[in-house]
């Protein structure tokens, strides 16, 4: 590494950060796989590193880096004489300049790059690694380190990933209509997912989280940038916003939970919330709003409120409703909307719609919603009914701040 | 002429915490100057422990990649060749495109950062 200071060498490591997506991609589309793109982009790169100190930095550093990715590559196919023959379309590919790319050609690249890496044939962590490597730039060492993983784990589970792309000639292109949302839903929730394990983290070195939220961040800009007519790419970019503008909220400085009532409302990030805010008027505006639309704006009432007891639950309750039909299946709707109720017509309402959620038995392992139906029966100061179910989240949950949460209800109870 | 050589130790006796190989460990810091001092040196690196290793194989065109270094008691470690790479994935796919990858197998063993704490053992 020469530490000194190079006009070459900071456009190249520039080049590096913000075009090696954008030229793998491209390369991908041209070269018809990841394994001859990445051989390419690295031998693009090479040469850069050679000709930019000695004839300048190009105008256009992505088209060049494109451009000497393509030609290294034919090189390489016309070298072999055997797959040239076989290959007509090599032919073709070496004989036609390619046209500069224009800008839109570039965003299908790298929405052609998107979905490939969230594809469904892939399995759901091999679509998060692969997304953070090839997509969010992240290192095979970094989303190790994220993922309380080893380096080698991972590096084999992108290799696999690639192998199969390979094996079951998984088609490199943006989703027909017809199938769009159902494809976007698989790359909106591999996004989500990296969120929430940043979001979410109970163990480990906490250093490294952050780093998760601000790429599934990252990563939900992008994708914002380059389909803002979706209104759910939206949603998601504002349901993160929302969370990330009060997530430093949710724990006081010794780790422990804060409960929304007692959050210091002050410290929320208000510019996140309002560019939120404008993210789910144009999303509405569309009228096609889907789950990521109304989580968001289920958060964003949540945000506007200056107090708990001034949240507009009527708002919340009328957005649970619309949420529950788009996604009927999902009892943690159901519970989030009883617990909604019971802030609204008081506890006995409220208690009867988290029983008949717990009634359909699928969160009977699920220690947040005994403490909801804890929460309506200490309200209604039925204090061993409340103890029992206390206990019973306790004994479900593993996460040592949500265990001392619990146990200090049970000794406000007497228990 | 030029020789590797290849250092082969126990790490639950290397990082066990005692005296005499916390001493050596701080001796190896100060090792390749000595080599460097006497015009013999030409590259050394430590290498991280075998865990942190995969072994990669080109067979019919297809890379494989498994954990770990690879033992076959008829295979012996046969050269050494440092590269630069951004990340294991990257290395390992370099390291694929040696000739030898087709034969033989390539273990990618990270360089250790020196800056980070020893392994506890």
């Amino acid at each position: 590494m020469n530490p000194a200071p190079d006009p070459a060498r900071a456009a190249l490591e520039a080049a590096y950060r913000h075009d090696k997506r954008r030229v793998l991609a491209t390369l991908i589309h041209l070269l018809g796989g990841f394994d001859a793109a990445e051989e390419a982009l690295h031998e693009a790169f090479a040469a850069a590193a050679e000709q930019w100190p000695r004839q300048g930095v190009p105008q256009n550093p992505y088209a060049w880096l494109v451009s000497a990715g393509r030609f290294k590559a034919i090189d390489r196919w016309r070298g072999q004489a055997r797959l040239a023959a076989a290959l007509p379309e090599l032919a073709l590919l070496a004989e036609v300049e390619a046209p500069p790319p224009t800008p839109e050609a570039v965003q299908d690249d790298e929405l052609r790059l998107i979905f490939i890496c969230c594809h469904p044939a892939l399995p759901p962590d091999a679509r998060i690694a692969l997304t953070l490597r090839e997509i969010a730039g992240l290192s095979t060492e970094e989303i190790a380190r994220a993922y309380l993983s080893r380096a080698p784990v991972i590096a084999q589970r992108i290799v696999r990933a690639k192998a199969r792309i390979r094996a079951e000639a998984l088609p490199y292109e943006i989703p027909e209509r017809s199938e769009l949302p159902a494809r976007l839903d698989d790359v909106l929730r591999v996004i989500y997912l990296i969120f929430s394990e940043g979001y979410a983290a109970t163990e480990g070195p906490s250093l490294t989280r952050p780093e998760l939220c601000a790429t599934a961040l990252r990563l939900a800009r992008l994708l914002a940038g380059l389909m803002g007519g979706e209104p759910e790419v939206l949603g998601l970019l504002a349901l993160l916003l929302l969370h990330q503008a009060r997530g430093a909220t949710r724990t006081d400085a010794a780790g422990e939970l804060v409960l929304l009532e007692d959050q210091d409302r002050g410290l929320w990030d208000r510019e996140g919330i309002a560019e939120a805010q404008r993210l789910i008027e144009r999303a509405f505006a569309s009228r096609r709003v889907g789950p990521y639309v109304l989580q968001a704006a289920i958060a964003a009432v949540h945000a506007a409120a200056p107090s708990l007891a001034a949240t507009d639950w009527t708002e919340l309750l009328a957005l649970y409703e619309l949420l529950q039909r788009v996604e009927p299946l999902s009892p943690l709707v159901g519970l989030n909307r009883a617990a909604a109720l019971g802030m609204r017509d008081g506890p006995a309402s409220g208690l009867a719609a988290i029983e008949a959620v717990l009634a359909r038995g699928e969160l009977d392992g699920y220690a947040l919603a005994h403490a909801a139906r804890a929460d309506m029966l200490r309200r209604l100061g039925q204090d061993e009914a409340a103890r029992d179910s206390y206990r019973r989240a306790l004994a479900l949950t593993r996460q040592p701040a949500e265990q001392r949460f619990l146990r200090r209800r049970l000794a406000q109870l007497g228990d | 002429m030029r020789y590797a050589c290849l250092i082969y130790y126990d790490p639950k006796k290397l990082f066990n915490q005692s005296p005499e190989s916390n001493a050596a460990l701080e001796q190896c810091e100060h090792h390749d100057e000595k080599l460097q001092a006497s015009g013999n040196f030409v590259l050394g690196e430590a290498l991280e422990l075998p865990e942190s290793a995969v072994t990669v194989q080109v067979r019919e065109g297809k890379v494989s990649m498994v954990d770990g270094p690879f033992m076959e008691t008829r295979e012996m470690l046969g050269g050494i060749i440092v590269i630069e790479a951004p990340d294991l994935n990257e290395a390992a796919r370099l390291a694929a495109g040696h000739p030898l990858a087709a034969i033989g197998s390539v273990e990618v063993r990270p360089v250790v950062d020196f800056s980070q704490p020893r392994p506890q053992l």
